[in-house]
């Protein structure tokens, strides 16, 4: 069992800057950490709990945060100020919220998305390899199995949804010495498979539909992120299943299994395993493997 | 019921926006240009909410099937009833079995057509607005195609007393290339070198083929980053920062400027380095492929004066089109 602690970060003073007349953003650190996202949680979840008046989009980010504001109603600078008291007045360690976790098998090393990264291989780093090759050797993984092992070996915390609608970019709960980290492709590709599993920064994400993508891709997911129709069991309340603060459980499926639950999500029957859960920051830090452990027994 | 003969190059139906759903990555689609599609509405007595055709370089082809009264505002599309020239910026009469056609943008990007009670589309997520990467909105969620039928609302006023109103010929845009598109410098600025800083605001910069409602990609000098050690989750390119949101109206720099637009992504890893504010982005909306932009830094009073005055500018044209 490992003993490593996370150490909350030092941030920054938070730069406030206006996008427009009518955005305020807030960078809180030029690195990711989760203190950093953490803040941004609270911060963007006091905003939208003092409901103010004038402020149309409340959009937390893995780093930073995002107001669009009506300055017809507000002005960007009263925004600002009401920001920073928030921020003064909020402490991430003794901050928590509910969350929940959410199983997301993956085929690793399936065939639709081997054969995108096979079709753009003249826009990676390293032409001879897989991305999963490539991204093994570069983590000091001695090969591809280690490193899904390690990539499935802990959860991943939302810490950020969009580019489209439903793309959760997700932060791996660990500390900062075990993290991986890869470079995006040179050049994005103009075509990534929908469901596909990609890695770039320190980010995992899942790509809700098909589009262009520059992430490393190593598998994909028979489970939809997106459900425009609302018809799937758990997309009744809104047609995107991720949201930020949410933490998602990569678990290493074979093709057998992915056909079960495709088979099972083109009826309409399929149902998430997930379990609510209460997120403490101050918990996690202190001990995040046992912590990590006990969030997916509740999966189980 | 309107029925569409010939869709255009990509005509979708656009209202005001979706907003409260950008932090699933949901943007606010709606009309790129708000004044030409609000006048368009005030022009057959519709709320400026009501839903229009907004199209792309090229107008559609459709034929009524009932007496109506439509609008075409925004870039010049030559309109036809039957064969015959109506102008742009008035309310038109059409019976029953008439033929509204259009040709290519003479000048700007973007027109619209605003019928008597509004195109009647679902809403989904609080808007009626197309947003065609993931399918939602407008007519099954994608641009308009010859056979599709579009249903109409029921009109607020008798159609006899809006027939004859006409935008005041001094209010109708000329879509000239010389306009500057103010921008607030800012967000991840600091990214730039100075000399690049400077070169955005100062040089001039070209809307490239690649330019749509997702967003317009100019090109025009290189542009250079301060050097540093990059941050932890950022990626070792000198334009990657950590992921963050993006404002409609940025503008981000993977090399060339790339301005997001209404269908915009929300969110990503390149540095933005400022934002389009919000009564320029329609000006930018009209620009066509190969015009020119040059951008003029503002701060955020002037932006918030050039708001105010747009909004004068479009409350007093609404008022005459009633007059």
């Amino acid at each position: 069992m490992s003993v490593d602690q996370i150490t909350p970060v030092e941030l920054p003073e938070p730069r406030y800057e206006y996008g427009g007349d009518d955005h305020v953003f807030v960078e809180l650190a030029e690195e990711m950490s989760f203190t950093a996202n953490f803040k941004a949680m609270a911060i963007t979840q006091q905003v939208a709990e003092r409901d103010i008046d004038g402020i149309v989009e409340n959009c937390p980010s893995n780093a930073s945060y995002m107001l669009r504001i009506d300055p017809d109603v507000i002005h960007p600078d009263d925004v600002i100020a009401e920001l920073k008291s928030i921020e003064t007045d909020v402490s991430v360690e003794d901050y928590s919220w509910e969350s929940r976790i959410i199983d997301v098998p993956v085929l690793f090393e399936d065939p639709w998305t081997h054969e995108t990264v096979m079709n753009f291989r003249e826009r990676h780093q390293d032409p001879d390899a897989t991305d999963l090759e490539y991204s093994a050797e570069l983590n000091g993984y001695n090969d591809v199995d280690s490193f899904i092992d390690a990539f499935v070996g802990a959860p991943h915390m939302v810490t950020m949804v969009g580019f489209v609608p439903g793309l959760p970019w997700c932060f791996q709960m660990v500390p900062r010495e075990q993290q991986l980290e890869v470079p995006k492709y040179v050049e994005p590709r103009t075509q990534t498979p929908s469901r596909a599993v990609g890695f770039g920064g320190a980010f995992s994400v899942i790509y809700p539909v098909e589009g262009a993508g520059g992430y490393q891709l190593y598998g994909r997911t028979p489970v939809e992120v997106l459900d425009v129709d609302q018809a799937l069991p758990n997309f009744e309340e809104s047609m995107v299943l991720p949201n930020p603060g949410d933490i998602i459980r990569y678990r290493r499926i074979n093709r057998d299994e992915y056909d079960e639950i495709r088979a099972a999500i083109e009826d309409g029957t399929y149902e998430f395993e997930m379990a609510d859960v209460t997120f403490s920051p101050e918990e996690f830090f202190e001990a995040p493997a046992d912590y990590n452990t006990r969030l997916v027994e509740g999966l189980e | 019921m309107i029925e569409i003969r010939n869709g255009g190059v990509a005509s979708t139906i656009q209202d005001t926006g979706r907003s409260g759903h950008y932090h699933i990555g949901m943007p606010p689609s709606g009309a790129m240009d708000p004044y030409a599609h609000t006048v368009a509405n005030a022009l057959v007595g519709n709320k400026k909410e009501a839903a229009t055709v907004e199209m792309t370089y090229q107008g559609i082809t459709a034929v009524f099937n009932e007496d109506t009264v439509v609008a075409v505002t925004g870039a010049d599309v030559s309109p036809t009833v039957d064969g015959d020239p109506v102008g742009m910026w008035e309310a038109v009469a059409v019976e029953a079995g008439d033929e509204l056609d259009m040709g290519f943008a003479t000048s700007g990007a973007r027109a619209y057509l605003a019928v008597a009670g509004g195109i009647d589309v679902p809403e989904i997520m609080g808007s009626q607005s197309t947003y065609t990467l993931v399918g939602i909105g407008g007519h099954e969620g994608r641009t308009l195609e010859s056979g599709d039928e579009l249903p109409v609302g029921t009109p607020s006023d008798g159609l006899a007393d809006l027939k004859d109103r006409a935008l005041p010929h001094e209010m109708v845009p000329e879509y000239a290339d010389e306009e500057t598109v103010r921008i607030i410098l800012g967000l991840t600025d600091y990214r730039l070198t100075d000399e690049s800083r400077e070169a955005l605001c100062t040089e001039e910069w070209t809307v490239t083929p690649e330019a749509d409602r997702v967003g317009y990609r100019l090109d025009g000098p290189d542009i250079e980053f301060v050097e540093r050690e990059q941050p932890f989750g950022a990626g070792p390119d000198p334009s990657n920062v950590v992921d963050l949101g993006y404002p409609v109206g940025s503008i981000q720099v993977p090399q060339k400027p790339i301005v997001l637009m209404q269908d915009a992504v929300t969110g990503g890893g390149y540095a933005t380095v400022g934002t389009v504010i919000s009564p320029d982005r329609g000006v930018l909306a009209q620009r066509q492929t190969h015009d020119s932009v040059y951008f003029e830094s503002v701060d955020v009073e002037e932006a918030l004066d050039a708001r105010d005055t747009a909004a004068t500018y479009l409350e007093e044209a609404t008022d005459a089109i009633r007059d």
